[in-house]
């Protein structure tokens, strides 16, 4: 019998992206997509929020994936399989609302194709079609391609150098798709702030529903501080509780990017490591 | 003796003003054995004694003297204890000076009996002579006095919070025989007392101590668990549980609603003193977690949270530190102890004041704040003073760094998922005074969470209360 919050596998995904398979029965019973957890690796760790890439109440795991980017996620990809986190919280935030929407697409971008996975799964299971839009720098960092592919009608991949797919960006791909005249009921993004903008840009005038999920600096990630606080539609926000999931055309981007930032002045490793859950360039 | 009574109290040994503003360790340094039996001297053991009655859990305060007086550290902690689960929790954080030394008889002509200081001393001598650093006075008493716990009635209770509170109750129904879970959100229990108030004012170790304390009652604390996303309480009802008590405290940051809040460089005290308590950005780069203090930081608000905020901040190396407050001197909230400390520090004051807006330059920090002067208008309805604004006192405040300690409310989570539990306009859990009884059979609830936010003792007292009437309910509602 596994450990709490013990390791039971660990798989590299790409360059520098780490998969946990972690032993969290509550968490797995109680988790739904589009929920995350705040996990602390050691007494000396940050709590950093991670979203649930896919859980298994069965087999009581829940699996993160995760970038490294600054100290804190360095440090979490270093751990073995067989290791305990010290401390995994969850699930935390909002349940995606899933429903049968008709046509729907998901954008992953870079490690944003992990949270968005669950989330595409179950829409699938909804009952609606299903185009997800992957996207990534190069090829290899290209993550859970077959995965997504088995739960969607279509897929299509994007790298900025072409590596793979069209060269060239998620938000160009999904333009595209609305220009070739697919009727699209709604729209899913997850990846950095700055493509969840340009995401969100190309669904304006069209008016098609599009749901983002933000991936701001966070504490306890259970309403008690306020750090996750952002704008949206005139109104503030806390992310962890109210969120993570909000209408991406209500969302102040530019207080998300240059809150995100609040630690970067200082070498901190906490925003580097968000910008990192999502695959911000940093 | 008679004059050392009328001269005024023992002082207690502080670390330096110029010294402490450097370190995080404890300011307040504690009595020596003779001091304390000096100050306890200076009780005269009324017949009637009015700070009784200013203690909100009715310690018996002239006896736990008499006993510092005459050498009985170990029986003086007995006599805290009987009321008080935390006496060196309490020692170090009651607003004395409003609750038993208010009343005291000394005070009426010159200064009161220093109780919080004896509570604090027969608490630190009793856990010094536990950890056996110190020989336990002479006789052969044990030195931490073991409660009798009654033997184990089968009945399981789950307490939802683990601050003073929860903490508090989980110790008595241990001690009759029931079998605790403490669920708690964060990854250490303590509430307020770890993520809240600095370790100058109150030491972490001291928190932990309480804690094992607990556990060596038999209860078992699970961190990382937050109930309205982990589970609910209709969950812990059905899946063995045949009690709850809800403990969870006023955690929710409020803000002033002003623009500009959202800068980069403004935070909900919460969350400065989150990080640096409870995640020790103070030891930052050794602890991982960093927090922003700039040359200039300004503190919204006058209560202990405001003055906890600000000391942080200096000793973070804040060059100016200012604490802006609607109202004057004389009606700030805190305790008197930390608004001198707090002054000697550096902390500079600037009443009557209210800011309007936090002003940010193109990056998206915070580079001042716009003021408006107050003046002291009619009492309102609690017979404060209304602070009113001063038409055209529109002034600049230069500061990089916010802190908006202005309130806490109740954290949602639980009693969202929890839709039978009644609750007041604010969101309040609504409870019975004596017994913590709420609208839900079979869960109680005391504390911030019931009050508002209010004080350490308050709390305490309030889960001490719930878990004799979760004891009678047990026993009553045989399955
Ligand atoms: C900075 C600061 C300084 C203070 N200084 C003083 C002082 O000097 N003297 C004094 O007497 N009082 C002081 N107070 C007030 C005092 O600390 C509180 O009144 C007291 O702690 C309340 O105790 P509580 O048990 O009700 O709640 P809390 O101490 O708030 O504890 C509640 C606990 O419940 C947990 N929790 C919340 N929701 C959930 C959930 N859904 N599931 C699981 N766990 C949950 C929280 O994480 C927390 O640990 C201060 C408060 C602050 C914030
Ligand atoms: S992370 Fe603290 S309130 Fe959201």
């Amino acid at each position: 019998m596994p450990q709490l919050n013990e390791i039971i596998r660990k798989t590299s995904l790409a360059p520098g992206i780490v998969r946990f398979d972690l032993h969290c029965p509550d968490i797995a019973s109680h988790a739904k997509p589009g929920q995350f957890v705040v996990v602390r690796r050691d007494e000396v760790a940050e709590r950093i929020p991670l979203t649930i890439a896919d859980f298994d109440a069965a087999a009581g795991t829940i699996v993160l994936i995760i970038q490294e980017a600054g100290l804190s996620t360095k440090k979490l990809c270093g751990l073995e399989r067989g290791e305990r986190v010290t401390d995994v919280l969850g699930p935390l935030g909002q349940p995606s609302e899933i429903e049968n929407y008709g046509t729907v697409v998901c954008v992953g971008g870079g490690v944003g194709a992990a949270p968005m996975y669950p989330i595409t799964k179950a829409l699938k299971a909804a009952g609606n079609r299903v185009h997800s839009i992957l996207g990534a720098r190069s090829k290899d960092l290209l993550i859970l391609e077959e995965e997504t592919r088995r739960v969607s009608d279509e897929l299509h991949v994007c790298t900025d150098d072409g590596s793979s797919g069209t060269r060239g960006f998620v938000s160009g791909k999904l333009a595209e798709l609305i220009a070739s005249g697919v009727k699209i009921d709604r729209v899913w993004a997850i990846g950095p702030g700055v493509m969840m903008r340009a995401v969100c840009d190309v669904t304006r005038p069209g008016g098609i529903p599009t749901v983002v999920s933000l991936n701001t600096l966070m504490v306890d990630g259970t309403g008690m501080c306020g750090g996750c606080r952002i704008t949206v539609g005139g109104k503030v926000k806390f992310v962890c509780v109210d969120g993570p999931e909000f209408d991406g055309h209500q969302v102040e981007f530019g207080e998300l990017l240059k809150r995100s930032r609040m630690y970067a002045d200082r070498e901190s490793r906490a925003d580097r490591d968000h910008a990192c859950r999502l695959g911000l360039k940093t | 003796m008679s004059d050392s009574r009328k001269t005024g109290r023992v002082d207690m040994p502080r670390q330096p003003a110029s010294v402490r503003v450097r370190n995080f360790d404890e300011v307040a340094l504690g009595y020596s054995e003779e001091d304390a039996r000096r100050e306890a001297g200076r009780c005269i053991q009324c017949k009637n004694p009015l700070c009784v009655q200013g203690c909100p859990v009715d310690i018996d305060i002239p006896r736990f003297i008499l006993q510092i007086r005459e050498g009985d550290e170990a029986g003086a902690a007995a006599t805290l204890k009987l009321k008080n689960s935390l006496p060196a929790v309490c020692g170090r954080v009651c607003p004395q000076e409003e609750q038993c030394e208010k009343l005291c008889i000394l005070g009426k002509k010159g200064q009161p009996v220093a109780i919080g200081r004896l509570e604090r001393y027969a608490a630190d001598r009793e856990t010094a002579a536990g950890q056996g650093s110190r020989p336990g006075p002479a006789g052969s008493r044990p030195a931490v006095t073991r409660p009798s716990m009654a033997s184990p009635t089968g009945r399981s209770v789950a307490v939802i919070g683990a601050g003073p509170s929860g903490l508090a109750a989980a110790g008595e129904l241990a001690k009759l025989g029931h079998r605790v879970t403490v669920f708690e959100a964060l990854h250490k229990p303590g509430g307020v007392l770890v993520y809240g108030i600095p370790e100058f004012r109150l030491p972490k170790a001291i928190v932990e101590q309480e804690c094992d304390f607990i556990r060596s009652l038999g209860v078992e604390i699970r961190c990382n668990y937050v109930i309205g996303r982990s589970g609910t309480v209709d969950e812990l009802l059905r899946t063995g549980f045949d009690a709850v008590f809800v403990g969870t405290g006023a955690g929710l940051p409020y803000f002033m609603n002003i623009p500009g809040e959202n800068l980069n460089g403004v935070y909900s005290s919460n969350e400065f003193l989150t990080r640096v308590n409870l995640m020790k950005a103070y030891r930052f780069p050794e602890y991982d977690t960093p927090v922003h203090v700039g040359r200039n930081v300004a503190v919204i608000g006058g209560g202990n949270v405001a003055m906890d905020a600000a000391r942080c901040s200096l000793r973070l190396g804040a060059e100016t530190v200012h604490l802006v407050y609607r109202r004057g001197r004389e009606q700030l909230p805190a305790r008197e102890e930390e608004i001198e400390n707090a002054f000697e520090e550096g902390v500079r004051p600037v009443f009557l004041t209210v800011p309007v807006e936090i002003l940010g330059d193109e990056n998206g920090w915070v580079k001042g704040l716009e003021c408006i002067r107050m003046e002291l208008g009619e009492p309102d309805a609690s017979g404060r003073q209304k602070p009113v604004p001063v038409a055209g006192s529109n002034h600049i405040l230069e500061a990089d760094t916010v802190i908006m300690a202005i309130g806490q409310g109740p954290n949602p989570l639980l009693t969202l998922t929890t839709p039978d539990l009644k609750l007041n306009k604010w969101g309040y859990i609504v409870a019975d005074e004596a017994t913590g009884q709420t609208s839900k059979k079979g869960v109680f609830a005391g504390g911030d969470i019931v009050t508002g936010a209010a004080t350490v003792i308050l709390a305490m007292g309030a889960g001490k209360k719930a878990a004799m009437a979760i004891h009678k309910y047990l026993q009553q509602d045989r399955p």
